[in-house]
């Protein structure tokens, strides 16, 4: 077979794009990896927990260090990297748009196209939520773990997912107070280890509880909450009211799929990961078949697994282009799709594992 | 403009038992509003005021006022004029010496070529 | 689910709500020791009770006494007859859900991991809280311990009378001064 010489195009330098694009080029194809940020890494430089799994998945490192080694991979394997390059168009016949540095417009020609863009962090409206004090979870992570800053003093987490849970634990650590973190449903949704670390800090984790409006003139000074009945509205007469300079909302997050809808990929529900997403088959591949999607925009679940599915496509891609006969492709994908496996097991894993079968099934039903 | 007293950055955190300590970072020297206060070289413009305490980023065109939401590029809620130039991502540009940054009202205003500096 | 659907105690089940685990689902889940072992020699509690695919705590173990295996996402088995209470496996777990207990007459002590600053200093008094953040009774420190293997999770021994072993998890966060 006849190799591929135009590049595999990586959007992306998160945890997905990252191996994605490491898996590429450890097979000798041609790969750039494009990213908007002035830095690589994505989001995993602002998680500072260590990690779960097991060794294979670098369980008990941090994911900073585990950032850390990516990019020192990435740097000794002589990968080109393009930051401040946002990807802004991209057509079926793969021509990539790019913007450098808010300047410079070019397109370039890909073999293949990875898209590694992550998600948004989902907003919940209420009144008072543009009050300067309310910001994503997310927000107040980057803010505390990657640039030293707080964002506030006393700090209400809205969301007990395990971001809410996670993120209010880190802004003990960076010295804030925790006023609550509240959960409209009836259960917290969070990994039982980490409410209970946040838990026996003192504070107080709050189910069946909604915020009603956030209150302050020029900021957040108060935060009004709620119980609610089983149709999720609030009860009325159980209002109370927590001082609190900032608001912290962790209430899902949505993958960014525009790219993937300019390719054309076909989309399809999936609540479970996080609403609409672009449909792929076991190796990554979207409806459109030289165009991969890997991490979040595959559906929200964790970096780990996003790491896996990055190599899954970058290894896939390296094959398809040339670089890798099909026995050494199955060997490698065989070895990644086990850990992916393992880690979508349990009463968290399991749940995403059947969603992400629905997703196989649903693609080799409608673009076989 | 200079006699501005300068805003500190109250808000860094300098201690941290993961992170360890905040590492030293060369000075830069930033104006909010004209009043000067010195920021990390590399870091956003954001963080830079988040640190000294600034509370409000921007007014809508209805006066209702904005700090910031998402924190990476993707909803604008921070956006100020920065060197004379409206709609400026503050989360996602970073500091430079001597930057000029200022809340804007609405969409703000592009500054006129005389009244730009170093832009 | 983890928890024994025979035990009477259901009700009491708080992980979910409150988001610490009572003792009655602690229990039930069979990851509390006994006053007597306690007082026979440290026991390793290990109160991870959910299933999430996660074995850092059987590889951190020198002595092959915490098993988790295939698949990872099954509930740490503990074997006390192999347990030395090294106490590798309290920084080892990424949940910081591992603590170590004992008795000896009218103290107990605990050995939980520490991830805050400002950090306690060997003899200093503090103040036990429970699993829901409430303070229990004052406690003395006996060490603290960050070596590089931690990965800068410390390491916190305290003292506290022993009637509150059950409910003492850790310590009230302190604050600068």
């Amino acid at each position: 077979m006849e190799r591929e010489t135009r590049p595999a195009v990586v959007v992306g330098a998160g945890p997905a794009g990252l191996c994605a694009a490491i898996e590429l080029k450890r097979a000798g194809a041609p790969v750039l990896l494009l990213d908007e940020n002035s830095k690589p890494g994505g989001q995993l430089f602002k998680q500072i927990h260590k990690f779960f799994g097991s060794q294979e998945h670098r369980a008990g490192v941090r994911g900073f260090e585990i950032g850390k080694d990516l990019l020192r991979e990435s740097l000794d394997l002589g990968i080109d990297v393009r930051l401040d390059t946002e990807v802004v168009g991209l057509d079926p016949n793969l021509n990539v748009w790019a913007v450098e540095a808010r300047k410079r417009s070019y397109t370039l020609e890909a073999s293949r196209v990875i898209l590694a863009t992550g998600a948004t962090e989902n907003a919940v409206p209420f009144p008072g939520w543009t009050l300067p004090g309310v910001m994503t979870a997310g927000c107040a992570q980057t803010l505390i773990n990657v640039h030293r800053v707080l964002p506030g003093r006393r700090v209400l987490v809205v969301g007990s997912g395990n971001v809410g849970v996670i993120v209010a634990y880190q802004l003990l650590q960076a010295g804030a107070e925790v006023a609550a973190v509240i959960e409209a449903a009836p259960a917290l949704g969070g990994y039982g280890v980490h409410t209970a670390k946040v838990r026996r800090a003192g504070v107080p984790m709050l189910v069946r509880t909604t915020i009603v409006r956030a209150e302050g003139s020029e900021g957040v000074e108060r935060a009004v909450l709620a119980e609610v009945d089983g149709k999720f509205k609030p009860v009325p007469g159980t209002e109370r009211t927590l001082e609190v300079d900032a608001i912290c909302l962790a209430v899902g997050l949505t993958p960014s799929i525009e790219l993937a809808a300019l390719a054309g990929c076909r989309t399809f529900f999936v609540p479970e990961l996080g609403g609409h997403m672009p449909l792929h088959d076991e190796f990554m591949r979207s409806s459109v078949p030289a165009v991969y999607v890997v991490g979040d925009i595959a559906g929200v679940e964790e970096a780990s697994t996003a790491m896996e599915e990055g190599r899954l496509a970058g290894i896939h891609a390296a094959h398809s282009m040339g670089y890798l006969d099909r026995e050494e492709m199955e060997r490698r994908t065989a070895d990644t799709r086990r850990r992916l496996r393992a880690l979508r097991q349990g009463v968290f894993g399991e749940k995403r594992f059947v969603a992400k079968e629905r997703v196989l099934a649903e693609k080799e039903k409608e673009c076989p | 403009m200079t006699d501005a007293p300068e805003l500190s950055a109250v808000n860094r955190v300098t201690r941290h038992a993961v992170l360890g300590d905040l590492e030293a970072a060369r000075e830069v020297r930033i104006w909010f509003e004209g009043r000067p206060l010195s920021a990390r070289e590399g870091e956003p413009i954001l963080s830079a005021l988040v640190a000294a305490g600034v509370g409000v980023l921007r007014h809508t065109k209805k006066g209702s006022p904005r700090r910031m939401f998402c924190g990476i590029g993707r909803c604008t809620d921070c956006v100020m004029t920065v060197d004379g130039v409206p709609g400026v991502r503050t989360c996602v540009t970073a500091v430079r010496d001597g930057m000029r940054v200022e809340r804007q009202a609405g969409v703000g205003r592009w500054a006129r070529e005389e009244e730009r500096d170093g832009a | 689910m983890p928890v024994n659907p025979d035990s009477p105690d259901l009700d009491e089940r708080t992980l979910k709500t409150l988001g610490a685990p009572s003792l009655a689902e602690l229990k039930a889940a069979g990851v509390v020791p006994s006053r007597e072992e306690m007082a026979a020699r440290p026991c390793v509690c290990v109160e991870c009770i959910e299933e999430i695919p996660c074995n850092p705590c059987e590889t951190s173990c020198p002595q092959g006494a915490l098993t988790v295996g295939q698949p990872i996402t099954n509930l740490p088995v503990l074997d006390r007859d192999k347990c030395t209470a090294c106490g590798l496996c309290i920084p080892a777990c990424p949940g910081l859900a591992v603590v170590i207990k004992s008795l000896e007459g009218n103290l107990a002590k605990i050995r939980f991991p520490w991830e805050y600053l400002p950090g306690p200093a060997k003899g200093e008094e503090v103040e036990m809280v429970d699993r829901l953040g409430n303070p229990v009774c004052p406690g003395t420190v006996v060490s603290v311990i960050n070596p590089a293997r931690n990965n800068r999770t410390a390491v916190v021994t305290a003292e506290f009378p022993a009637e509150h072993v059950d409910e003492v998890i850790s310590m009230r966060r302190k604050t600068w001064p």
